[in-house]
């Protein structure tokens, strides 16, 4: 049930603008410390372009590695905005409202960071450009388009595309608050960015409706993007632990648990750093955990299907995968600790409710499901190439060089320095949104007591 | 001159019967194609390029053991797995039986190489060097590969075009196994190997000596067997499987 809280609304425009008009210390210095990571990452970057993909851990048979592990993974974590902001849009549930605006910039942030994986990947990001786009250029031909790496960037695109549309839409009011609370230049620019609102009945009505549709439209783009992801790998015939036909819904409903996690993560962060207790308050944490008990537990059901499959044919090569992956050193060190950290731990934890509501739990296991979900990709990608095929004459491992830990380490650093930055410049909980779930809220008289409760949007 | 144009299908047969693991096939290769030196280093970093190599299993146990060899190329699918991998085309079917790789379409994905069941794919993790004293000795006829791209056997293109227009341009005779050796336009690993266990030829000329092994061995009880042949790749390289001295004792030492 909804708690009730009242705050006025200039109150409530204070309160949400603060992160851009007031900044502590310790902002910076986080801030600070997060470029710095990300330069080494750019420097690690630049070093491998020049010397070549020979100074990362990649090898012949294991041609792929961290870097798409690491694509795979903030693909997924992009999940988590539509999955809050669309899905719950529509089916109006009403706990989602100051949850919405950091989901969709994680969304948006997260994609934008996942999209340099493959291009520092192929190791020649100059030559990427005839490889995304479905323009000839001068050679007389056209991308390949039985190629899943074609299908690839096609749908994130979309997804990118569609994704700063929806943030967008639900920004033009914040950003005539901002006007009306700035001088100068940036004026200027939330004046040109707020396109002209002024709050009338019929702008939000449009608003409104545009949110609604763009939530709609947007659903399938949301479920075609990681089945998409999942055929990067379910169109490799040769390769045992890809070619899984569950493979697509498998890896939606991971990307969900992972992306719901992670915004649950950076919630409370937020919290924390820009004093939200009156917005995002335990009750929040309360309802997403229980949409992620029922997630993950979605998600757990195809992890079981995916590995049941993989068996049920009892190919020699697909029963040594599985051994390996399970049964030998590493491997299932990286399967145990995946298992515990994405499932084990954090499901039978959220079931208790005082769990729910402790702030310092929540961030606990979701980084844990995070850490698990990063290792589910990990044990997906590079076993399988490890010894994929007959002739164990090819066999072989894998070891990640410092190379590929430095620029992963730059990615997280960068979604949360863009995340951070972000809030610099716009209010990462929507205004609008919190003051008409404020509006929305009333009291009614169940015998004798007085019940919280919400009105229906239309 | 007749403009005939004759459509050749380039195919290889490997007998294992006859290979004795001498290596000259993967020299002969790697002075060809002007492949980079594989050190030591490369082979520890698994990153050695060898078009051909020869693999070399054990059997047995000592003193009773014996070394079985089987001399791996790119296999020239029919339905080649690394084919609709590719986001760009750098690798395709030509109208002649080859898998084709264009050095400047390729982007570095690396998808192609994963997906090949036969592992004969190869990519430039670095920089290709020469020693100076070897820069001489790069073949002009074939491209440098630089860093980030992948290359596989080729079939030695450069020789069979030269053929085409040696042979069918100036001469207008038609390519026969005879001719190909004799001008030296058969692939350099076929042309080293000393037992003739490389047979190179034209899967559409019935008369080739390819095309009559296969006729020969692709019946019952015949030595005649594709690699990996139940993935349905089709490859246009076929193998002759190694005859067994012992294969009654063996059989009843199963029984």
């Amino acid at each position: 049930m909804q708690e009730r809280v009242r705050i006025s609304d200039s109150q409530v425009n204070t309160d949400l603008t603060s992160s851009i008009f007031e900044s502590s210390k310790l902002y910076w210095i986080l801030v600070g410390f997060l470029a710095l990571v990300v330069l080494c990452g750019f420097t690690a970057a630049g070093y491998m372009f020049n010397r070549g993909l020979g100074v990362t851990g990649l090898n012949r048979p294991v041609m792929w590695g961290f870097f798409i592990t690491n694509f795979v993974f903030w693909i997924g974590i992009s999940h988590a905005g539509v999955m809050l902001s669309a899905i719950l849009r529509l089916v109006q549930a009403e706990w989602r409202r100051p949850a919405t605006r950091a989901a969709e910039v994680l969304t948006v942030f997260s994609l934008m960071t996942a999209m340099t994986m493959p291009l520092i990947h192929a190791g020649r990001p100059w030559r990427v450009a005839y490889w995304v786009f479905p323009y000839d250029w001068a050679r007389g031909i056209y991308p390949n388009v039985r190629s899943a790496l074609v299908w690839d960037p096609s749908a994130v695109f979309t997804y990118l595309t569609s994704s700063i549309l929806f943030v967008y839409i639900a920004l033009i009011p914040d950003f005539a608050v901002l006007r009306d609370r700035t001088t100068g230049v940036p004026h200027i620019i939330y004046s040109i960015l707020s396109l002209g609102w002024r709050g009338s009945v019929r702008q939000w009505k449009l608003q409104i409706i545009a949110g609604i549709l763009l939530s709609a439209i947007i659903l399938p783009i949301f479920v075609s993007v990681h089945s998409i992801v999942s055929w990067d790998f379910g169109t490799a015939m040769s390769v045992e632990a890809w070619h899984s036909t569950v493979f697509a819904p498998y890896f939606v409903i991971g990307a969900v648990h992972s992306g719901v996690s992670a915004v649950v993560t950076v919630m409370i962060i937020l919290r924390w750093m820009f004093h939200w207790e009156d917005y995002i308050r335990r009750e929040h944490m309360d309802s997403l955990a229980k949409l992620l008990i029922v997630v993950a537990t979605a998600w757990l059901f195809f992890f079981a299907l995916e590995f049941f499959f993989g068996l049920y044919a009892l190919e020699g090569p697909e029963v040594a995968l599985r051994e390996l992956q399970v049964f030998e050193a590493p491997w299932k060190w990286y399967f145990l600790t995946f298992l515990i950290t994405s499932y084990l731990i954090p499901v039978p934890m959220w079931l208790i409710p005082s769990v729910r509501r402790n702030l310092w739990l929540m961030a606990f296991t979701t980084i844990l499901v995070n850490v698990g979900m990063w290792f589910e990709r990990f044990i997906i990608i590079v076993p399988g190439l490890m010894r994929k095929q007959a002739f164990v004459f090819t066999w072989g491992g894998y070891t990640p060089s410092i190379v590929e830990v430095t620029i992963i380490t730059a990615t997280f650093a960068m979604v949360s320095m863009l995340v951070l930055l972000f809030a610099k410049v716009v209010p990462l909980i929507p205004i609008g949104d919190a003051k008409e779930g404020m509006i929305l809220h009333d009291e009614i008289k169940i015998g004798k007591v007085m019940v919280p409760a919400v009105m229906r949007e239309e | 001159m007749a403009t005939e144009t004759i459509n050749h299908k380039w195919g290889m047969v490997i007998d294992i019967d006859r290979c004795t693991g001498c290596q000259a096939c993967v020299v002969a290769c790697q002075a060809e194609n002007n492949i980079p030196l594989n050190t030591e280093d490369r082979f520890r970093q698994r990153r050695a390029i060898e078009w051909i190599r020869v693999e070399r299993y054990w059997e047995g146990e000592f003193p009773n053991i014996k070394a079985r060899f089987i001399p791996i190329l790119c296999q020239h699918c029919e339905n080649a797995p690394c084919e609709p991998v590719c986001p760009v085309y750098a690798t395709y079917h030509n109208n002649q039986g080859m898998n084709v790789q264009v050095y400047n379409r390729c982007v570095g994905t690396r998808y192609c190489a994963n997906n090949c069941s036969y592992q004969v794919r190869f990519f430039n993790f670095w920089e290709p060097v020469w020693p100076e004293s070897l820069k001489n000795q790069l073949n002009p006829d074939v491209t440098v590969r630089s860093r980030g791209i992948m290359e596989k056997c080729t079939f030695n293109i450069q020789r069979l075009r030269k053929a085409e227009r040696v042979i069918e341009g100036q001469r207008g005779e038609r390519i026969t196994d005879e001719n190909l050796k004799e001008g030296n336009f058969l692939p350099a690993c076929v042309q080293a190997c000393p037992t003739d266990t490389l047979i190179f030829g034209d899967w559409n000329d019935p008369s080739s000596k390819i095309s009559n092994l296969k006729e020969k061995h692709f019946v019952d009880g015949g030595r005649g067997y594709k690699l990996l042949g139940d993935l349905g790749t089709q490859p246009n390289v076929i193998y002759l499987k190694k005859v067994d001295i012992n294969a009654e004792h063996k059989v009843d030492a199963h029984a």
